[in-house]
């Protein structure tokens, strides 16, 4: 059973209490890190090698280190809970059962930081946790954690929850701070980035919710500790959130040691796929990341078992590996449809492109409407070529990353599994009724040899 | 600021103004456009599930904002009704991982059972159904937003419960 910093209390009767995770030893870190400088706060996070956990795994503590401190002017720490990539839940898991773990972490940070007052971003259908942790920052407020001259350190600090209101591209941490400024959300051009110019023109770190929970271990057992875990620059734990053609969907904390089969085999995560069917393909890191068939997804093109951490399920690159990401887990089983998969979440990015960017919200459109037509066998070949063109002029040529995250998946979905769209193409009739299968994607892979 | 000018006859509740004054307060001076989506959310449960003109017009004055900075917000996020909806409004997930755990079906039943299409309201004015994009909730899936909460693991015996639930608690309103 691997080691478990984030979710060891989770099931903890009572733990969403402020009494209950006190007792527990709730709030430990807020205590040792007041009487800590500032500076040596930030080098723990830095010695802990955290990696951001909301998708791109940017360093924690050089992220912190970057903050423009100019004198006179108000920080904010503001928390990125707009979880909303196809695939991923594990934030509000967090949120909902463990709130304090986050006011914790966020307390900290506020602190290393220098924020006296910091905003947790919600995305608006999580409405009924955001109630959650309006009642746990009250609780803190009570007892002494938030507010004014927190423990007597002289330090002050105010906690809001401010709820979005159905907007994906509010994760994007600049469009998070237009709508946190009662905007659309449109995401701005970079540089001036957020820790010169961020919230209200102030300097501002927005960090992931399990980012800042991990800030909690860290600071209790030192980050050089937190660094033992796991292998390379992945460092520490992370939550996996599971679903799709699963035994058991749900939340997992793993040391990233463990292997992808492991992890979808194992009764202690996935615990396999239902009713003995077999597995054709998997999303590893939420729908942006690309679509592996199950031969790659399992070994690299090396021949090595894929591990369930940052290098590892990037290994051989976009032709041959996929990302991290979200650490949002999808598993198809055979009978699922790998073009209908990828049209749905091409309707997805097409519905949450903020329109800003002509590439991206003419070209969501487009991958959509093409999709839809091979998927209801209307299709030509010439339309998966159309297909692969768009998604590369998508790609790279917008303000944000959405443009990317929506053609990733439409690239991988071709280049692994062009020979099911091509099915589509000159199956028309079959195609509505019957399922591509599982065909080769389980075949071994020929691992050419080196010298 | 007085934040008892309402425009026309919308005008939020004595209890509901001193919640918009809570909430502007969270930000600087000067920035309560901050508080522009929470009041939103406000305004859409206070005056019937959706934002009408008038309602928006009414938050500008409060907030002292132009009117087209609400109308270009609320039209922004999808969460905000610009029409009318039912008295329950069922938000279907039809997102990669939902759809692999069976949201088509689960769709078309609730268009069966309820005899309209996506997007519609049933003549009785009790329920809407509106497909949408992820929720959070892929594990628990298919599933849909019902008012504050999730209904998760949704089969057609769910959906039967879920519609009959809603009928009775109407019926005890009325």
């Amino acid at each position: 059973m691997a080691k478990k910093l984030l979710l060891d209390k989770a099931d903890v009767s009572g733990i969403r209490t402020y009494e209950v995770y006190r007792r527990e030893g709730g709030y430990r870190s807020v205590e040792k890190a007041l009487k800590m400088s500032t500076a040596d706060i930030v080098e723990e996070v830095k010695k802990s090698g955290l990696r951001g956990r909301g998708g791109a795994g940017f360093p924690t503590g050089m992220k912190w280190s970057f903050l423009a401190k100019p004198e006179g002017i108000a920080r904010y720490l503001v928390c990125n809970a707009d979880e909303s990539e196809p695939g991923t839940f594990k934030d509000r898991y967090l949120m909902e059962f463990i709130p304090h773990l986050l006011i914790e972490g966020m307390i900290v940070a506020s602190f290393a930081l220098g924020s006296n007052n910091s905003y947790i971003y919600i995305r608006g259908e999580y409405a009924w946790i955001t109630d959650i942790l309006e009642t746990a920052i009250a609780e803190a407020r009570q007892n002494g954690f938030l507010g004014k001259n927190i423990l007597g350190s002289g330090f002050d600090c105010e906690m809001y929850v401010q709820r979005g209101a159905g907007a994906y591209i509010c994760g994007e941490e600049t469009a998070l701070i237009e709508s946190l400024e009662g905007k659309r959300g449109n995401p701005r051009i970079k540089p001036p980035f957020p820790a010169i110019k961020g919230l209200w023109d102030c300097p501002t770190v927005v960090n992931n919710v399990e980012t800042l929970a991990a800030v909690v271990p860290i600071i209790n057992e030192g980050g050089e500790e937190y660094a033992k875990i796991g292998v390379g620059k992945s460092t520490g734990t992370k939550l996996i959130s599971a679903c799709g053609n699963i035994n058991k969907p749900g939340i997992f904390e793993i040391d990233m040691t463990i292997s992808v089969e492991e992890f979808i085999f194992s009764d202690e995560y996935c615990g396999g796929i239902p009713n003995g069917k077999r597995l054709k393909a998997c999303i590893p890191g939420g729908s942006s990341v690309p679509i592996l068939p199950a031969n790659l997804l399992l070994t690299t093109a090396k021949g090595e078992k894929r591990l369930m951490n940052y290098e590892s399920l990037s290994d051989g690159g976009f032709a041959t590996g996929s990302m991290m990401g979200s650490g949002g887990f999808i598993v198809l089983d055979e009978d699922q449809c790998v073009v209908r998969n990828t049209m749905t979440l091409a309707r997805f990015y097409h519905h949450e492109s903020c329109g800003q960017c002509s590439p991206c919200r003419e070209g969501t459109g487009w991958m959509e409407r093409i999709l839809k037509k091979i998927e209801n066998g209307k299709g030509e070949m010439k339309d998966i070529d159309l297909l692969w063109d768009i998604q590369r002029k998508i790609e790279g040529n917008t303000i944000c990353p959405l443009g990317d995250a929506a053609a990733w998946p439409v690239a991988a979905a071709i280049r692994h599994f062009r020979d099911e769209f091509e099915w589509h193409v000159l199956n028309p009739e079959k195609c509505l009724t019957e399922n591509f299968g599982l065909r080769h994607y389980a075949d071994p892979i020929h691992v050419p040899v080196t010298a | 600021m007085n934040l008892e000018s309402g425009i026309m006859n919308v005008q939020f509740s004595k209890e509901k103004l001193n919640k918009v004054s809570e909430i502007i307060k969270r930000y600087p001076q000067g920035k309560q456009k901050s508080a522009l989506l929470p009041i939103l959310h406000l305004a859409q449960d206070e005056f019937g599930g959706w934002l009408d003109t008038p309602v928006m017009d009414y938050i500008a004055t409060l907030l002292q904002i132009e009117p087209i900075e609400v109308y270009e917000v609320a039209s922004f996020y999808s969460m905000y009704n610009l029409k009318p909806v039912g008295k329950y409004l069922f938000e279907v997930c039809q997102t990669g991982p939902c759809m692999l755990n069976g949201s088509d079906q689960i769709i078309d039943y609730i268009k069966r059972k309820l005899n309209i299409a996506v997007g519609d309201t049933t003549a009785d004015g009790l329920f809407t159904l509106k497909t949408v994009e992820c929720l959070g909730a892929c594990g628990y899936a298919p599933m849909m937003q019902l008012g504050k909460t999730y209904r998760e693991h949704l089969t057609k015996e769910k959906v039967d419960a879920i519609v009959e639930e809603c009928r009775n608690k109407a019926a005890i309103n009325n």
